[in-house]
């Protein structure tokens, strides 16, 4: 019971919804995983590559859009010293290509009453107090795959400066892999949420209107006019909505 | 980079830009929205829900006889994992106060509610980790009405029109009511909404919204809440147990006929457990990973419409799973992302879709249904698309207006997930457009709740994307955020108030032997056995392979659990 929509009329094996191989012909590269060999389509990605290959992923896969982090993954490339990261949902396949991924990796998260905490560096201190080691090294930054100044950001939190913390981390995915490279063994993702959550609480400007509005329906305001809307038949509902106007 | 052969149709695009641009900057709609008459012509003629082969009638279960996605009939006409003999329920594994099922944004908040207002325990059980959820992934906003010139009952307006009338008054209400409160809440927890200088929220259009009301935190929106609520359900390890890599499989009742718990897997050892709880939630999301009518998807990997068939099976009511969501605006170039969402923000921001042509032919912001019928009528009927190399087709959404109505930057700035999505292939949406098709998005409908997320079954509560009649036949953008915590929170309140005063009998599973006898009785024949918990994307070679097995039994955690795109022998 295959059936195929007007926009995805050949699927290519890259996460598709039928996991056909394609009938267009596919240039194959060679590519380790894990210490295997296998053959896949250029063009994949890490995961694609990896489903391709036959494997079910249990842990390793989450979103497969970039935003959740479940798939961060190492690699070296032939010829080259360096160890790469990227998300494998995100990153493409190359030629000897050898790859891990890393699932998971052991953090402790502090347990904390953000009630009792102060958005000042006395939170970082009590709670993340791992991040006074850092030496600076920068490797944080050069394995974030999301491209976030994870050092800058730490070097805000030894400042205290809580706003800093939360706009460069902002987008961070907690894919974990900098706390994984750390030579100082800081576990930056957890800290910043703590600060986002510190900046949201604390030092957010207050919207007026929100309050307002707040109390506007708990004191039944709204009721009548819901009343109203609830009792009335579709046509009427219908040329209500039609004749409203729009900003 | 865009192959050679679209340079023709980008350079088009850019032709028309400055008059479009022109029209952006006017009060008025930039291109005429449809009438009630005109919606319902381009649903019927477009809307992949109305191709023939789209829907049919299920035969068993509290739904028998209904016409529902044709997936969706398939999915319930199943086995079960478990036999009811082989199961002792007579000392189960865990016990509970409120057992949730599903780790998303609906079950965390039901998790911390019950704690605070009624000091319940609870486990969650999430078949991967926690937070990994459609909750995670909505970038552009959740809609709540907090603005000077908007109002809940206009929000409420919106909603329905949006759902063509059809969605249940009282759910819409509590939806549009709870909506500032949950803005005050998320505040308080810890979300960074964007704000404007003198700290009022930030406001967006989306489709059919009839005044700003998408907030955002940029467009990591789903992330910022998630991870704030998963953080929060950790700070209290004594009260909330996660259970992670363990799906439920199936609901247990007791002997009057009330949900007591369920039966959990573990994806790690392949035992099955017996949790025991006085009552249960169901938080387990939607069912994009089920590929619907072939379509490339912009959900989860776990997204397989599990909750759906527990329920099912234990009894209780499903509602408009006749109606599936395509976004609008999936990606269909990249092949590496093909599928994946492009945010309504996007079209909120002034994006604007746009034919070969480099034409508008289409509102940008009509409710989801309507634009996504419009786009595969351009594609289809006017032949406006432009085809890919893989052999998709795509339209154009230009999204260098943005910057040129906002300022320069503002695409990277408020956009930053959409833009490195693209730039990792080499196009600069602030520059050059995105070519975008309708994705498989949202299940509409589901398990049929009231506002206090009871279903038919006592004990037995549901939030989220799994629930079925708030948003009628079509929900409209940034309401399942605004969703998942008003239900989750509502959910936490109702279920953890009901787990305080019932007291359980038997433990049973009796239902799964009747369901057993219905299938029979119904003639149905299938080797499908449910919840799916995973998708296979194996090539079809690799699971001939994997299928060689005496039996073709189901390997445990292994590829096979989605049979529906299955094409084994004899099957």
């Amino acid at each position: 019971m295959t059936s195929v929509a007007a926009g995805t009329t050949r699927n290519l094996s890259i996460s598709q919804a039928d996991g056909e191989r394609s009938t267009v012909e596919q240039r194959l590269i060679p590519i380790s995983i894990m210490g295997k060999a296998y053959k896949v389509p250029a063009g994949a990605t890490i995961m694609g590559a990896i489903e391709y290959a036959g494997h079910q992923i249990i842990r390793g896969a989450g979103c497969r859009e970039g935003y959740c982090g479940a798939c961060a993954t190492l690699y070296r490339l032939p010829g080259d010293y360096k160890i790469y990261t990227g998300l494998a949902c995100m990153t493409m396949v190359e030629e000897g290509m050898t790859l891990a991924q890393i699932p998971y990796v052991p953090a402790e998260k502090a347990i904390y009453d953000i009630e009792k905490l102060k958005p000042n560096v006395s939170a970082i201190q009590e709670m993340y107090p791992s991040v006074f080691r850092c030496v600076a090294c920068n490797t944080c930054t050069k394995s974030c795959p999301q491209g976030l100044q994870v050092m800058d950001y730490i070097q805000a939190a030894k400042r205290g400066d809580i706003a800093t913390v939360m706009d460069l981390s902002f987008d961070c995915v907690v894919c974990g892999l900098c706390m994984l490279r750390c030579p100082a063994e800081i576990t930056q993702p957890l800290m910043a949420i703590m600060a986002k959550r510190l900046y949201g609480r604390y030092l957010r400007k207050d919207s007026p209107e929100l309050a307002e509005r707040v109390k506007a329906v708990e004191s039944g305001v709204y009721d009548a006019e819901y009343l109203e809307l609830m009792s009335m038949n579709r046509k009427d509902l219908s040329d209500r909505y039609y004749a409203r106007d729009s900003e | 980079m865009y192959p050679d052969y679209m340079a023709e149709s980008l350079r088009k695009v850019a032709q028309t830009r400055p008059k479009r641009l022109e029209l952006a900057r006017k009060s008025e709609p930039v291109y005429p929205p449809m009438n009630a008459e005109e919606r319902r012509a381009v649903l019927e003629g477009f809307h992949p829900d109305f191709e023939a082969s789209a829907r049919r009638p299920v035969r068993v279960g509290p739904n028998r006889d209904e016409s529902l996605t044709t997936e969706v009939a398939d999915l319930l006409e199943s086995h079960s994992w478990l036999r009811s003999n082989q199961v002792d329920l007579k000392k189960p594994d865990f016990e509970t106060d409120l057992l949730i099922i599903g780790g998303g944004g609906a079950g965390c908040n039901a998790a911390l509610v019950a704690m605070k207002e009624h000091g319940i325990r609870s486990i969650i059980a999430t078949k991967l980790r926690m937070g990994d959820a459609n909750t995670m992934m909505s970038q552009g906003g959740m809609q709540a009405a907090v603005s000077r010139t908007d109002s809940p009952t206009r929000h409420y307006l919106d909603a329905i029109g949006g759902g063509h009338f059809e969605n249940k008054p009282e759910l819409v209400r509590a939806l549009t009511e709870d909506g500032p409160g949950v803005v005050k809440w998320l505040e308080d927890l810890g979300v960074v909404w964007d704000k404007e200088q003198d700290g009022s929220l930030k406001t967006m259009h989306g489709g059919g919204t009839s005044r700003k009301r998408m907030l955002s935190c940029r467009d990591y929106t789903g992330a910022m809440i998630m991870r704030t609520l998963m953080d929060e359900v950790r700070n209290h390890p004594g009260m909330i147990e996660v259970k992670e890599f363990m799906p439920a499989v199936e609901l247990i009742m007791d002997d009057k006929g009330r949900c007591a718990g369920a039966i959990l897997y573990s994806l790690d050892s392949e035992e099955f457990f017996v949790v025991k709880a006085k009552s249960t939630l169901i938080a387990t999301g939607g069912y994009g990973r089920l590929h619907i009518r072939g379509y490339d998807t912009t959900n989860h990997y776990g997204a397989t419409g599990d909750g759906l068939v527990m329920a099912y099976r234990a009894g209780a009511k499903l509602m408009y799973m006749d109606s599936v969501q395509y976004h609008p605006t999936g990606v269909s170039f990249p092949e590496q992302i093909a599928g994946f969402l492009v945010t309504e923000a996007i079209r909120g921001a002034g994006g604007q879709p746009l034919n070969k042509d480099g034409d508008l032919f289409v509102f940008p912001r009509e409710p989801r249904d309507i634009e996504a019928s419009a786009i595969i009528r351009e594609c289809v009927q006017n032949g406006g698309g432009i085809p890919t190399p893989s052999g998709r087709v795509g339209v154009w959404l230009d999204s260098p207006l943005i910057d040129m109505l906002h300022g320069e930057g503002y695409t990277d700035r408020h956009f930053p997930a959409m833009y490195r999505q693209f730039i990792r292939y080499g196009i600069d949406i602030s520059k050059l457009p995105m070519l975008i098709y309708p994705s498989l998005h949202y299940q509409n409908g589901g398990i049929e709740i009231n506002e206090r997320c009871e279903t038919d079954l006592p004990g037995l509560y549901v939030a989220g994307e799994a629930t079925g009649g708030l948003h009628g036949r079509n929900r409209l953008m940034g309401n399942s955020v605004l969703d998942y915590n008003v239900f989750g929170r509502r959910a936490g309140r109702y279920a953890g108030e009901y787990a305080k005063k019932v007291k359980l009998g038997k433990l049973s599973l009796a239902h799964l032997d009747t369901y057993e006898k219905e299938l029979a009785a119904a003639g149905i024949q299938t080797d499908l056995v449910t919840p799916i918990l995973l998708p296979s994307y194996a090539p079809e070679d690799v699971k001939k392979r994997q299928l060689l097995r005496a039996d073709n039994e189901l390997p445990g955690t292994s590829v096979l659990h989605n049979r529906l795109h299955d094409e084994r022998p004899g099957a």
